[in-house]
């Protein structure tokens, strides 16, 4: 399992439209991408999951994948986080 | 007459029959079912026709209002492919051996209210959205289309509350406005009607059994709601709709159109943004590009200080929207009137007179680097320029540019990219406009910043409103310092602007235009105004007239 952290710096946080995306970013991998906020977490690929976060600017967040393309997952997952929100 | 008061989300006055739009409650009642895999399919078949709903009103609200407000069909279109959504209806449709009706209306419910009891008002919106989704695969499931207003007549919208998908569906011919008991400033529905540009008002407390077909007025400017208006009140607003309409239809034809006078000098008109969300007006009103833009907001909304990175990202924002055209980044201009606590200020018995703006940022460098850097990266997507506030020596400007040097080598050292960056500074106090001489062989362009130039000049305090009587930004003191200062940078060969409220000032246009003001930035809704009188003025005619009124 690879992860690595990530503390939100858009004004706006993981609202509807960057949950989306973000959701389409992870369905391109096989591997099991979650993402965890205070010790709740959400399945990547599940949009109202990942909305229910409610993860707001300047809190950390925590990406994880697990699966056969793991590495790739997170170099993705980063580089869209750090892109877009 | 009644009237109600509501928030106005956009302006502009309505006069028409009501028409109360009810929304079709689908009634779902629970029934059994044997087949439930014949079931789960009716379920399957009903949700892909929605996406492609969905799809077609995605196409639809692209054309009308734009990519950005039609982005939410996408994600409801996401919705309806959620996991956790489709897991739940499939598991009662197969376990509770339930009708796909009953499935999708309980796992609505329960959506919702997930949504609805976050701490968060962006979220708590999307509840709307959750049920909106459902309602339209019932709709399916019912064999009906979702139910929209149907009406020949063009009427104003009164209803409960409206969803985006509702919002988009109508006829916009049919519709003159909104009215709406629910709503907030932040649903979809708002932002739609801000984008389709009709009146609209939320949270008004009307009673919607009372008012269907009646006559009535919406006020989107007051925000006022008059349902069977009196002769008097119908008079006031025919007149407020006309002269309303004129204006827009004028600047309409004025979009496009180059800033030049009858005798063929041309002007730059820019907007001033306080705020990443006032983009879209600067698009709307075809300014040239942004003559100011505050770079406070970034501060002011943190309780802590901005990292170089969210800065970047704001500004790139900027620079890529605006796509080449000039975009002035005025570096942070707090202290005075506007205030963050986490820079922990001492308190100042004159406070317009003391530690502020680039004060702050000479002081303390690691404030101003950060934003510089920040500053410097974004000029790599787009044309950036820099000013500096509160100017009032060339010493300070040569410690600017010092810091900037250092900056720049920063940057370049750890190969990050920056384009080139145009240096100006505001020209605000009577101390800058004394040394505009030297001071123009230093930067590339002077801004005027009239409020302040208005305050220090006539030593009046803006802030208080027993001076008002005295504040006189017509003062002819004002106005020769103006003058001085758009000389001064032409004798150097740069350019001179006024970003203030007086540029905005329609009396003062011609008088501008006489001096030779190359900018004048306003706030996004007056540009085009500004163009119509740029485009009658004929300055080598009028010049003699403007200064022997005004100085």
């Amino acid at each position: 399992m690879k992860e690595f952290k990530y503390t939100l710096t858009d004004p706006e946080g993981i609202h509807a439209r960057p949950a989306g995306e973000l959701v389409k970013k992870a369905k391109e991998f096989e591997s099991a991408v979650t993402i965890s906020k205070d010790g709740k977490s959400a399945d990547a690929k599940r949009l109202f999951a990942l909305m229910g976060l409610a993860v707001k600017q300047g809190q950390e967040v925590v990406v994880s994948a697990e699966g056969p393309d793991e590495d790739a997952a997170i170099e993705a997952m980063s580089e869209f986080m750090k892109a877009n929100l | 007459m009644k009237t109600y008061e509501g928030k106005s989300v956009f302006g502009g006055v309505a006069i028409g029959k009501v028409l109360v739009y009810k929304k079709g409650e689908q009634q779902v009642k629970r029934q059994r079912v044997t087949d439930t895999q014949a079931e789960l399919e009716r379920f399957e078949n009903a949700r892909t026709e929605a996406v492609e709903q969905l799809k077609a009103l995605y196409a639809k609200a692209v054309k009308e209002v734009g990519e950005a407000s039609a982005a939410i069909f996408e994600i409801h279109q996401m919705m309806l492919e959620d996991l956790d959504y489709l897991d739940s209806i499939h598991n009662m449709i197969q376990t509770q051996e339930v009708n796909a009706e009953y499935a999708v209306a309980t796992t609505s419910d329960n959506f919702a209210m997930m949504f609805s009891s976050m701490d968060d008002a962006y979220m708590k919106e999307r509840a709307a959205d959750v049920k909106d989704v459902s309602e339209r695969i019932l709709a399916v499931l019912s064999g009906g289309v979702k139910s929209t207003v149907a009406t020949d007549e063009p009427s104003i919208i009164v209803a409960d509350d409206l969803a985006p998908s509702e919002t988009v569906q109508l006829d916009k011919d049919k519709v003159l406005a909104f009215v709406t008991v629910h709503g907030s400033s932040n649903s979809h529905t708002a932002i739609l009607a801000r984008t389709m540009g009709i009146p609209a008002l939320i949270g008004t407390p009307v009673d919607l059994e009372s008012v269907d077909g009646k006559t009535a007025v919406v006020d989107g400017y007051s925000g006022t709601f008059y349902v069977d208006p009196d002769e008097e009140t119908r008079k006031v607003m025919l007149e407020k709709q006309k002269k309303d309409k004129e204006q827009k239809e004028l600047l309409q034809t004025l979009k496009g159109k180059e800033n030049v006078t009858l005798d063929g000098k041309k002007v730059m008109i820019y907007a001033n943004i306080g705020n990443i969300k006032d983009l879209a007006m600067v698009l709307q009103n075809d300014a040239g590009g942004i003559g100011l833009f505050r770079s406070e907001f970034i501060y002011l909304e943190h309780d802590d200080y901005p990292t170089e990175e969210e800065q970047f990202k704001v500004y790139r924002a900027v620079a890529e929207t605006m796509a080449g055209k000039r975009v002035i980044i005025r570096t942070l201009d707090i202290g005075a009137d506007k205030q963050a606590a986490y820079f922990n200020m001492d308190h100042e018995e004159n406070p317009a007179l003391g530690y502020r703006a680039i004060r702050i940022c000479l002081t303390r460098e690691d404030i101003f680097k950060t934003q510089l850097r920040a500053i410097f990266r974004a000029s790599a997507f787009g044309k950036i320029s820099v000013m500096y506030p509160m100017i009032i020596s060339v010493d300070e400007v040569k410690k600017i540019k010092r810091i900037v040097e250092e900056v720049k080598a920063e940057l370049t050292s750890q190969q990050i990219a920056f384009g080139e960056v145009e240096q100006g500074i505001m020209i605000e106090t009577p101390a800058a406009v004394m040394v505009s001489e030297a001071l123009a062989k230093e930067v590339d362009f002077f801004s005027i910043g009239t409020n302040d130039l208005t305050q220090y000049t006539l030593a009046i305090d803006r802030q208080n409103p027993k001076l008002e009587e005295f504040y006189d930004p017509h003062h002819p003191a004002v106005l020769n310092m103006i003058r001085m200062t758009v000389e001064n940078a032409h004798k150097a060969g740069i350019w001179a602007g006024i970003c203030g409220e007086l540029g905005a000032d329609p009396e003062l246009t011609k008088f501008f235009l006489s001096i030779g003001v190359d900018e004048l930035s306003v706030s996004p809704g007056r540009v085009l105004a500004l163009r119509k009188t740029v485009l009658e003025t004929d300055v080598d005619k009028e010049r003699e007239e403007q200064l022997k009124t005004w100085l």
